[in-house]
């Protein structure tokens, strides 16, 4: 079983990466794009003991106390098979 | 008294800490590796700056989890010294030890020069020397310096005065162009409320020498001793 964490800055924090990316992508020829935010993705992979919902409950633990600053960022936990 | 000076893989101002303790200072001070959890003989710790755990995650983000940090919160908690400087002061930030976050640098670079910082409350363990308003010339090296936190914490800061040093320009005048990296209301250093605990992204034990630049370092770490001195008593 694998956990996926998808950790976002949240909306009020400025994300000047972020930026920069978006300016980046607007040299390649796309003028389109209205806004680019940075975030970061773990993969936390669980061996066969472990059951959905003790997967999800571990995974939302480790993102709250070690993958995302809570000051800034928000996380979102989802579990594939 | 007795300092200590928090060592962990990835530290690099260590020895500059150690070097301004022992020889401007001239007090006894031992370096503390990380995997130690008795902190008992000390009076005050520096948590030194640099790349802890080469800053990965986030800046100061792994260290928080060393052995160390468990002591350095009961440290803290005694009302015992604690001083975070760049490095430690993002490990301050992530250990829950100071409110809020130092993020990327609004203008992306690593910055490295001198800086003036304005002293906002001269009645913290580390400015008691100074006075309000006094103008520090310090040097900061960081590319995650940038104070951030929530309109709540920021109401907090200002009303417990918590906020003790800002960016300036060199006649004290908070502004906009003095801000080096973005930081909420310019914000160089914040204490916690019972002010043992001091956290600045400004380095002052680079500015201890007239070689170097400025020796207006030097008053932090003399407030500090005098408040250690009189901690004893």
């Amino acid at each position: 079983m694998k956990a996926k964490v998808f950790v976002t800055l949240k909306p009020s924090v400025l994300d000047p990466q972020g930026k920069a990316i978006h300016h980046s992508a607007e040299q390649l020829g796309f003028q389109q794009i209205t806004d680019v935010r940075q975030g970061k993705y773990f993969e936390l992979a669980l061996d066969e003991s472990v059951n959905e919902t003790e997967a999800r409950a571990a995974a939302e633990r480790i993102a709250a106390d070690v993958l995302a600053n809570p000051v800034i960022e928000d996380y979102r936990v989802e579990i594939v098979q | 008294m007795k300092f200590g000076v928090i060592v962990f893989p990835g530290s690099n101002c260590d020895h500059d800490a150690y070097h301004v303790i022992s020889k401007h200072v001239g007090q006894p001070v031992d370096f503390i590796w990380h995997k130690e959890t008795d902190l008992s003989a000390y009076d005050a710790v520096i948590i030194p700056g640099g790349f802890s755990y080469g800053d990965y995650l986030r800046a100061g983000a792994l260290a928080r989890f060393s052995p160390v940090m468990k002591a350095v919160k009961d440290f803290a908690a005694q009302g015992k010294f604690v001083f975070g400087i760049c490095n430690g002061f993002q490990i301050l930030c992530e250990a829950g030890l100071l409110p809020g976050a130092l993020i990327r640098n609004a203008g992306l670079h690593f910055i490295s020069k001198h800086v003036t910082i304005r002293t906002e409350n001269e009645y913290t363990p580390y400015t008691n020397e100074l006075k309000e308003g006094s103008v520090l010339s310090i040097p900061v090296a960081h590319a995650e310096g940038n104070y951030t936190c929530d309109d709540d914490t920021f109401q907090a800061l200002e009303e417990n005065n918590q906020i003790v040093f800002r960016y300036c320009d060199e006649t004290g005048e908070v502004t906009d162009e003095s801000n080096p990296n973005g930081a909420r209301s310019n914000i160089a250093g914040i204490c916690n409320l019972d002010r043992n605990v001091l956290g600045m992204m400004p380095h002052p034990e680079r500015a201890c020498e007239e070689l170097l630049g400025s020796n207006d370092g030097r008053n932090i770490f003399r407030s500090l001793t005098a408040s250690i001195a009189a901690a004893s008593n």
